[in-house]
């Protein structure tokens, strides 16, 4: 590669001025809002199918997996397109994954289970398909937990992003729990693209990572967010 | 489709019936896609007549039916029966039909004929699914002989008082109350009598997950959930503690006996 640095190219400099406009965050967080106002406007209208229960448990899980995605797309879409203006998304995108995380695990203990802390144990102890869900569920909440500024400042920001590589092992758990779900079926190709997209985030991230570590001298690895 | 009142024992359940938009819309008939709404969206292409169902295997009359014929062969009933499906849902659905064993009687089968093997359409011109490999087509599923002459077993032609709407299984369906609902195969071709336990497309995609009979059982639970309670479609309230599922799908006075002697468990 020649020439300008990504970040100064057209495409990519008009895409970070976008990022970096005020209005973005909100509207982007309004955005993430939408599925959960789509099964609010759907539910007020019956519209949740004939069975409204297992169209919000799998609508949840469905989403939590995709943001999961989008939040670990931040970084090698930064180093690789040169989008630097996406790393002020990162919080907020992955906020967004731990709160559809926890409407799934409503949706399960509450619709499914009753809200018996006895059921959802038992069926957990019984069930290696959910508790692998389950687990990565807890795995997002110490995340979640260290999101804010103090946090990152307490820990020390080696520490901090140590816990949050936890990330990548949460994704491949809740691959592994959607995967699982559709055991039985030959149904793979809609979890094949998402195995496929993480996959891919991997070795970007995995890359970037062998790169910065024999380049000492080079740019500093992902910082936290500011 | 015009039907009597069914005197079969246990074959008017008192519950309430399941909302006809929802039994003709919240289908599992994969040959039209893996989606609950696929059938209905999809299932319009089906073309049910001229249809022929071929009956061959262990009997002394094999033959091929015509699906006229097969309307006339005995008196339509209709039946309110509950639908339990291995997912954990449920329904309450008028059916129109009739026993099953009019048929087998009319066919004599030999004294070889320990099973029945039902075989159902597969063509990809009219079932998109049936090039995937979403499963093994065509479709089968089998019973032990004294189970297909139980009189609660039934070949259902209609179900509200109409012709089989197709998402459901046109032209003619099987119906087996106390069994999950995956045990009813739909737009059936082809029946044969046999003397060895067929092996259901179901068992073969999916061996530790589903069994032979698959007789609704609150205490086997399935490998990846529980079968001990389901959600009533239509009626159970997005809050509302799912409800206790029956032995045998609340059949157990009528079909127990069938399995006398039984582990359960190991025969799920």
């Amino acid at each position: 590669m020649t020439g300008r640095p990504l970040a100064q190219r057209p495409a990519a400099l008009a895409l970070n001025r976008a990022a970096a406009h005020p209005l973005a965050k909100p509207l982007l967080f309004l955005l993430c809002l939408g599925p959960l106002a789509g099964w609010i406007w759907a539910g007020s209208q019956g519209g949740l199918g004939a069975n409204p229960a297992e169209t919000l448990l799998r609508g949840t899980g469905l989403w939590t997996l995709r943001f999961l995605c989008l939040v670990l797309a931040v970084t090698p879409l930064r180093v690789w397109a040169g989008l630097v203006a996406l790393a002020r998304w990162r919080r907020l995108l992955g906020l967004v994954a731990f709160f559809y995380a926890l409407l799934h695990f409503l949706a399960y203990a509450w619709l499914d289970m009753g809200f018996d802390p006895a059921a959802v144990a038992r069926d957990l102890g019984k069930r290696p398909f959910a508790l692998v869900g389950f687990v990565a569920f807890v795995g997002l909440l110490p995340l979640a937990a260290t999101s804010w500024n103090g946090a990152i400042r307490w820990l020390g920001a080696a520490r901090w992003r140590a816990l949050h590589r936890l990330v990548y092992g949460i994704a491949m758990l809740g691959l592994l729990h959607f995967v699982w779900m559709r055991a039985s079926k030959n149904r793979a190709s809609e979890a094949a693209v998402y195995a496929l997209i993480l996959g891919v985030l991997f070795v970007a991230r995995w890359l970037h990572a062998h790169r910065t570590k024999s380049r000492p001298s080079g740019r500093q690895p992902t910082s936290p967010p500011k | 489709l015009p039907a009597q009142r069914s005197t079969v024992a246990g074959a008017l359940v008192m519950e309430r019936p399941t909302a006809y938009d929802d039994v003709t819309g919240y289908n599992n008939f994969y040959e039209f896609g893996p989606d609950k709404a696929a059938p209905a969206r999809h299932a319009g292409r089906l073309k049910t007549r001229p249809w022929t169902v071929v009956v061959e295997g262990e009997v002394r009359k094999p033959g091929t039916y015509d699906l006229d014929a097969l309307l006339k062969l005995a008196p339509m009933e209709e039946r309110i029966y509950r639908l339990r499906c291995v997912e954990g849902w449920s329904m309450v659905i008028p059916w129109i039909g009739w026993s099953l064993a009019h048929l087998i009687r009319r066919v004599e089968p030999t004294g070889n004929a320990k099973y029945i093997e039902f075989s159902t359409l597969a063509d990809p011109q009219q079932m998109p699914q049936v090039s995937g490999r979403l499963l093994e087509w065509p479709y089968t599923d089998g019973l032990r002989l004294d189970e297909a002459m139980h009189p609660l077993t039934l070949l259902a032609f209609g179900l509200y008082g109409e012709i089989l709407p197709n998402q459901n299984g046109a032209p003619l369906r099987l119906v087996v109350p106390w069994k999950y609902g995956f045990k009813g195969p739909k737009s059936i071709v082809r029946i044969r009598f046999v003397e060895r336990q067929p092996v259901s497309t179901w068992m073969r995609s999916s061996p530790g997950e589903y069994g032979f009979y698959a007789n609704v059982n609150p205490n086997v639970d399935h490998p990846r959930w529980s079968q001990a309670s389901e959600r009533r479609i239509g009626e159970d309230g997005l809050f509302t503690r799912k409800r206790a599922t029956l032995m045998f799908n609340g059949y157990e006075a009528q079909v127990g006996s069938l399995y006398a002697g039984m582990d359960l468990q190991r025969h799920f």
